[in-house]
């Protein structure tokens, strides 16, 4: 393929991948409610998201909730994957097996047998029943990636550790957890991403009108378009950029170059 | 480095919350009525009615134009990424993920107001003298929603497995008197197989799921198989057809898996992460 051609092509994906972003944008700005005419150039629907409590609550919700599960996954993840990483034989197949589980099976049939988990114990459904679900589809995510990381270690680091005095506690925390961080990072990234994307495990095991963003988006863009959805969205994508931007700056191109290769 | 404690957190949480559900679910598919154990196979018998073959049937054909259109749009993307330098690869895999890093509905709510009747894509087109078509509410239109969403998931696994590709070879098969097109076909691609694999599945899986797309894009006229199971335990409390439909569709989905992931004994797929 010819080089201009190449750029040609990359160029019209991109467009592809960015048209319906750049359209949310700038129509949040528009000042009439239409998407077919531009009426110039207003905040309004800006005023009018921030008085809207049931989007802001869904913000809010959607944050807590992330941060909330994505910690917690990290957390359980990491020793989990400690104890993984001493398994030997069926156990540790039977073990990995069980943590593909969630990667592998659909949204919808992980949404819903949560949900009939919770309405059988009569759990109540809301914000808890919502961390509980991100929790643990997370929480593969974080196993997944340290266990790569951990094979790694050299065995004897642990052993010298504990030669040169340390209790197995302060050998965990103070040598293996620094040189396994960089595979911790990324899976708390993957868990937090995860849970900011979800829409379909949310929208079943969630109930008593308590709403993350994407369920508030589902239930407004079934009734038409609202262009107060874009003005979150275009919000929302902000934020995604700065951080990526920040992860980039602060972090070293390595970490965020390590995400971007997990992601693939 | 003895001390399996560490996992009793993990497993206890595992097995209630992603082994018991699933128990659940299937409890719920081969047993009939409120009062009692009654054992049953009627709802999997349901399943086989022509109208919900049809639904079936649907799911997957659209699901597998999906997957067809991601492949061919995104081999060509893989095969210039991989081959990019090496600075401009890492700014174009980022611009790549940041719109997967918008909430997913948010993605399929996008192409909403483009494709309406009186939405952006009628605009332009409107500037050519053309006039509106009615985009939305269409077939064209979930796929077009799946392909959008999951094109990275086709791009990233092929990417992968064409960067670990070893270039002498390609050099080798040019040495030896192939054209560019005999060696695209006989060296390059039969070694990107792996990726393409498992961009194949992680392309189809969400796609025949899905049920939000089909919902937002298609209006809810075009019924998938994940629409029905939403229908089953949302709307008409039916659970054991419900049940019966998730476990049809998680057994199809965890055997295909298998079998992709025995092809892929080496692990060269690019990882399905």
């Amino acid at each position: 393929m010819k080089p201009a051609l190449k750029k040609a092509y990359l160029w019209l994906v991109f467009t592809f991948l960015y048209a319906p972003i750049l359209v949310l944008v700038v129509f949040s700005f528009n000042a009439s409610k239409s998407r077919a005419s531009w009426e110039g150039l207003s905040l309004r629907w800006y005023i009018e998201l921030f008085q809207d409590k049931a989007i802001m609550t869904a913000l809010a919700n959607t944050v807590i909730i992330a941060v909330v599960s994505a910690v917690a996954a990290a957390i359980v993840g990491t020793v989990a994957a400690v104890g993984i990483h001493n398994l030997k034989g069926w156990k540790k197949s039977f073990i990995m097996n069980v943590t593909y589980l969630p990667v592998l099976n659909p949204d919808i049939v992980i949404g819903i047998s949560m949900m009939l988990l919770f309405i059988v114990v009569s759990f109540p459904r809301g914000l808890a029943s919502l961390i509980i679900a991100h929790i643990t589809f997370g929480l593969p995510y974080v196993v997944i990636s340290v266990l790569p990381k951990l094979a790694q270690l050299d065995p004897q680091i642990f052993d010298a550790a504990l030669d040169l005095g340390a209790t197995p506690r302060e050998a965990y925390m103070q040598v293996i957890l620094p040189q396994i961080m960089p595979g911790v990072f990324t899976g708390f990234l993957l868990a937090f991403t995860m849970s900011v994307d979800d829409f379909v495990v949310s929208f079943f095991v969630t109930g008593n009108g308590v709403a993350n963003l994407a369920i508030s988006i589902y239930s407004m863009a079934r009734r038409g378009i609202n262009p107060k959805i874009n003005a979150v969205l275009t919000l929302l994508f902000a934020a995604v950029a700065a951080m990526m931007y920040l992860i980039q700056k602060r972090m070293g191109k390595g970490v965020a170059k390590g995400a971007a290769e997990e992601l693939r | 480095m003895k001390r399996n404690w560490s996992l009793y957190p993990y497993v206890i949480w595992m097995v209630l919350f992603t082994i018991v559900p699933i128990l659940m679910v299937f409890y719920y598919s081969i047993t009939a009525g409120e009062g009692g154990f009654n054992l049953t196979l009627s709802h999997y018998a349901r399943v086989f009615e022509p109208l919900y073959l049809t639904v079936i049937w649907r799911s997957i054909r659209l699901a597998l134009i999906s997957t067809a259109v991601c492949f061919l749009m995104g081999y060509p993307v893989a095969m210039i990424l991989a081959n990019s330098p090496e600075k401009q690869q890492f700014s174009l895999i980022v611009l790549f993920v940041v719109p997967m890093w918008m909430n997913f509905l948010a993605r399929t709510y996008a192409w909403m107001s483009l494709l309406e009747t009186n939405g952006v894509v009628n605009m332009i087109l409107g500037l050519f003298g053309i006039r509106p078509i009615a985009m939305l509410y269409t077939s064209g239109a979930v796929v077009l929603g799946m392909v959008y969403n999951y094109l990275p998931f086709m791009v990233f696994p092929i990417y992968t497995v064409l960067r670990k590709l070893d270039p002498s070879l390609v050099e080798a098969a040019e040495d030896l008197g192939a054209n560019p097109a005999r060696t695209f076909l006989r060296v390059i691609f039969p070694l990107s197989l792996p990726g393409v694999l498992s961009g194949i599945t992680m392309v189809f899986m969400p796609s025949v799921t899905t049920f939000a797309i089909s919902q937002l894009l298609g209006g809810g006229q075009f019924t998938l198989i994940g629409n029905l199971i939403e229908q089953q335990y949302l709307r008409t409390y039916d659970w054991g057809f419900g049940s019966a439909l998730s476990i049809i569709l998680m057994v199809i989905i965890l055997i295909s898996m298998g079998l992709i992931s025995r092809s892929d004994a080496y692990g060269e797929g690019g990882g399905l992460l």
